[in-house]
């Protein structure tokens, strides 16, 4: 009996249905940015491009509106939160992977996975009832008498602590990140090869000479894309963020000044939007920060490619 | 001639996780300056036996030692021991090759560092000497800045050998090197291994029978966890003592 091409219809139903499966993903995408230019065009012709992003209008009354109050919120959050979290994370993944005795391994990574469950509304709560007063008579006062001393940087710690501000934002922010990125960077650690690390203990290596030269090395790729993922959840996250920014719309130079972001103008101001060029902006504002958040996964994607080649893996 | 004793067990029992009695009441001497063989069917604490000599049992919670391991005239097995110094002075090879996330040189310089040696020339000096120690010199000295992994599976392996020559251990431990190499690869190390022993004493786990009686001075059979004949490698292999030796070697069972 010769080899006959099989056609199982049950097959044929299988591919059909997979396929489906896989372009409604880009249809979607599609769809949403086709919608997001529809609905910003008004405003697109109204404002421009560049002199969208350019501008630190967001004025209602007027109908003048810019972008680049909300893009500067949503990039220093963001910065901040990561400059915060990633090496918490790591020390958390390092601590969890090499150091810490077994009978804390299990309880410590449940308690991470947990962190990583909480609605992000809670952590806003949180934030506004219980971290924003501490962070307004402890903490912002101990860092302006602290490093608001400093030249250059003093600037960053200027003005009356009230809490609500950039500084808790981002704090709030790394905190819901923490869970996620420390996560992943673990799961990057534990795929460093038994028999590598035993390598170098083997020519006479300690724990930290083991983590810094080999585990680190061998997984900063894996660590580098949790972190971008985390990226892209800080730049999206809108429920921790909008109870304790202060949503004002402006430029400042002092963490400690309230701001607002993208996403937290959108929650926001979508119910009060009363005019036609005042709705089409906060979907431009939309799809500005669709090109950022594509900006940025293009760009990790890139350096992940190169990383991949580089280690031959 | 007279051997002077390299390392030794006493009684030496070994329990894995869950009270696994993987090794009972071991005796045996290893020889300086000559190649001891393991051997033995899977699972018989061969590679248990080779992995207690510089202690890589501790890095996982769990495991128990009784008995002693005497090197250098002194228990390795009482507590204080620094095991960073002990595990400098007893070098391993792996089954697989493991080579660092680094370039060919920092492989070598990497041991180097960790013992003290900082300067540039020096540190050049004994990176080339290990890697000509390891035959590796001629086929890597225009790429010492590549990454290691570039290397083929045989070089990496000999790179592995370098890096661990390159601290100037007294022993070097081999857990089966070869198994996961082509036969020149494999001939290439047998023949470094040979070669070697004038330096260090030479510990080696192998599956291949063949192997053991190309290379060792000394054989011991390893089943269920204790040592059934140690002896020369040629008794061993032509007149053993032992009835399971012998159905061993001759392939009857294992």
């Amino acid at each position: 009996m010769g080899i006959t091409l099989r056609k199982d219809p049950i097959d044929l139903f299988f591919s059909a249905v997979t396929a489906v499966a896989a372009c409604s993903v880009i249809a979607i995408i599609l769809g949403i940015v086709f919608v997001l230019i529809r609905e910003s065009s008004l405003a697109i012709g109204k404002f421009g491009f560049f002199a969208f992003l350019t501008s630190t209008d967001w004025n209602p009354v007027t109908e003048s509106f810019g972008a680049a109050t909300t893009i500067f919120g949503t990039i220093v959050t963001t910065v901040l939160a990561l400059v915060i979290a990633v090496p918490t994370a790591i020390g958390i993944a390092i601590f969890v992977t090499e150091v810490a005795p077994d009978f804390l391994k299990g309880p410590i990574g449940i308690a991470i996975e947990l962190l990583a469950a909480i609605p992000s509304i809670i952590y806003g709560m949180w934030g506004l009832f219980t971290l924003a007063p501490i962070m307004a008579n402890h903490i912002e006062p101990a860092l302006q008498s602290t490093v608001g001393r400093l030249p250059l940087i003093g600037i960053l710690f200027e003005g009356t602590p009230m809490g609500i501000d950039l500084f808790t934002a981002s704090v709030i922010l790394s905190i819901m990140i923490i869970p996620f990125t420390a996560s992943i960077a673990r799961d990057s650690f534990n795929l460093t090869p038994a028999v590598v690390k035993e390598s170098a203990y083997g020519i006479g290596a300690t724990k930290w000479e083991v983590v810094k030269n080999i585990v680190l090395p061998y997984s900063k790729v894996g660590v580098f894309g949790g972190v971008v993922l985390s990226l892209g959840r800080a730049l999206g996250e809108t429920m921790a963020v909008a109870f304790v920014l202060g949503n004002s719309h402006k430029i400042t130079s002092s963490l400690l000044d309230a701001a607002a972001t993208i996403t937290v103008t959108l929650a926001n101001e979508f119910t009060e939007a009363d005019s036609d060029v005042y709705l089409s902006s906060l979907f431009y504002l939309a799809l500005v920060l669709f090109l950022m958040s594509f900006i940025v996964l293009a760009i990790a994607k890139f350096f992940l490619l190169r990383a991949e080649k580089r280690y031959g893996r | 001639m007279t051997q002077e004793i390299e390392l030794e067990t006493r009684d030496l029992n070994f329990y894995y996780v869950g009270g696994v009695h993987a090794l009972k009441s071991i005796n045996v001497q290893i020889d300086r300056n000559l190649v001891t063989a393991f051997i033995g069917p899977s699972g018989c604490g061969k590679t248990t036996l080779l992995r207690c000599f510089n202690r890589m049992h501790d890095l996982y919670p769990h495991n128990r030692y009784e008995g002693e391991i005497i090197f250098q005239g002194k228990n390795m097995l009482i507590d204080g021991i620094d095991l960073i110094r002990l595990r400098s002075s007893i070098g391993m090879v792996f089954q697989k090759p493991t080579p660092f996330p680094m370039t060919i040189f920092e492989n070598i310089a990497y041991g180097l560092r960790l013992k003290g040696y900082r300067k540039k020339p020096e540190l050049f000096e004994r990176v080339e000497q290990a890697l000509n120690d390891a035959a590796l010199w001629q086929e890597v000295k225009d790429k010492l800045q590549v990454n290691a992994f570039a290397l083929s599976g045989g070089q990496q392996q000999r790179l592995c050998i370098a890096r661990a020559l390159a601290v100037e251990p007294e022993v070097i431990l081999f857990d089966e090197p070869t198994s996961a190499l082509d036969p020149i690869s494999t001939a290439k190390i047998e023949e470094l291994i040979v070669e070697l022993k004038e330096r260090v004493t030479i510990v080696i786990v192998t599956h291949n029978m063949q192997q053991a009686a190309r290379v060792s001075d000394m054989t011991a059979f390893l089943y269920l966890g204790e040592i059934i004949e140690y002896g020369q490698t040629k008794k061993i292999f032509t007149n053993p003592d032992n009835k399971q030796t012998d159905d061993y070697i001759t392939g009857r069972f294992g």
